[in-house]
């Protein structure tokens, strides 16, 4: 498996750690309340198809990177720098 | 008070010389990590004024006599050489990490099969050129890799700096023994 990163360029999956789904740009307000705090730091989505991770190029450049991937087929569709994407959302 | 010494980190390890591959320790005098604050223009600018050295893009170096900056990952790069100018410290978080890294020079005819043992990215000078610096993973260390003149240069933290050239022998045996 290898990962485009939009530094590096494609590179080999063991320089990438895994953090999880790419909830983490969308945080609640503090005060947003339990239920949706709950769904944030509980509940995932288990999709047989497209998926958004959020992965590190730690053995590389360091980026935080947004990987859109496919459970089923294991394609990468779309690798994005966290930062630019957390950018896009505001 | 007592005269303090400084170590080699490679202390007898180096130099290491097997079929026509070599390895030799490299003392780069100050090193200094360039951290970029969001404004990329004035520490280019401020580099380009302090040490006549243009601020690195992604994956390339640049030099000016002695004095090397190479990007070093996502909004770094490392001043290598020389005492960072204090006009730096405006615009960039400035770190010294002399005694951090370990550097060697890799050189020789077969130099790109040895590293092709021990990292996964592709060094050949048909894609990795003069000034093409990178960052990945020698084995399990970090490590960032720079072309120049002579071959490679190598960096790897100095915790490690013995377990790197324990790595470069063993390829280095084994690439000898295929000529």
């Amino acid at each position: 498996m290898r990962i485009e990163c939009p530094i590096c360029g494609s590179r080999d999956r063991r320089e990438f750690y895994y953090q999880g789904a790419a909830v983490a740009l969308d945080r609640p307000a503090p005060d947003a309340g339990d239920a949706v705090w709950d769904v944030y730091l509980h509940l995932r989505d288990n999709p047989a198809g497209e998926t958004r991770d959020l992965w590190q190029h730690e053995g590389g450049c360091g980026a935080w990177l947004v990987v859109t991937r496919d459970t089923v087929t294991h394609a990468i569709s779309a690798v994005e720098l966290a930062s630019d994407v957390k950018r896009a959302m505001a | 008070m007592a005269e303090l010494k400084a170590q080699n980190p490679f202390a007898d390890l180096l130099p290491l010389k097997i079929g026509g591959v070599s390895v030799d320790a490299r003392d780069l005098g100050h090193l200094t990590v360039l951290g970029d604050l969001g404004n990329r223009a004035a520490l280019a600018e401020a580099l380009e004024q302090a040490h006549g050295l243009a601020l690195p893009e992604p994956l390339r170096s640049t030099e000016n006599g002695a004095t090397r900056c190479i990007w070093l990952g996502s909004s770094e790069v490392l001043l290598i050489g020389t005492p960072p100018d204090a006009a730096l410290t405006k615009v960039a978080a400035v770190v010294d990490v002399s005694d951090g890294w370990a550097a060697v020079q890799l050189s020789g005819v077969g130099a790109e099969d040895v590293l092709a043992r021990l990292v996964p990215v592709d060094v050949r000078t048909s894609v990795f050129e003069r000034g093409h610096t990178l960052r990945s993973q020698l084995r399990e260390m970090p490590v960032s890799i720079t072309r120049n003149e002579g071959g490679f240069l190598l960096l790897v933290p100095r915790s490690v700096a013995a377990t790197m050239v324990q790595e470069l022998r063993r390829a280095m045996e084994a690439v000898a023994s295929r000529r």
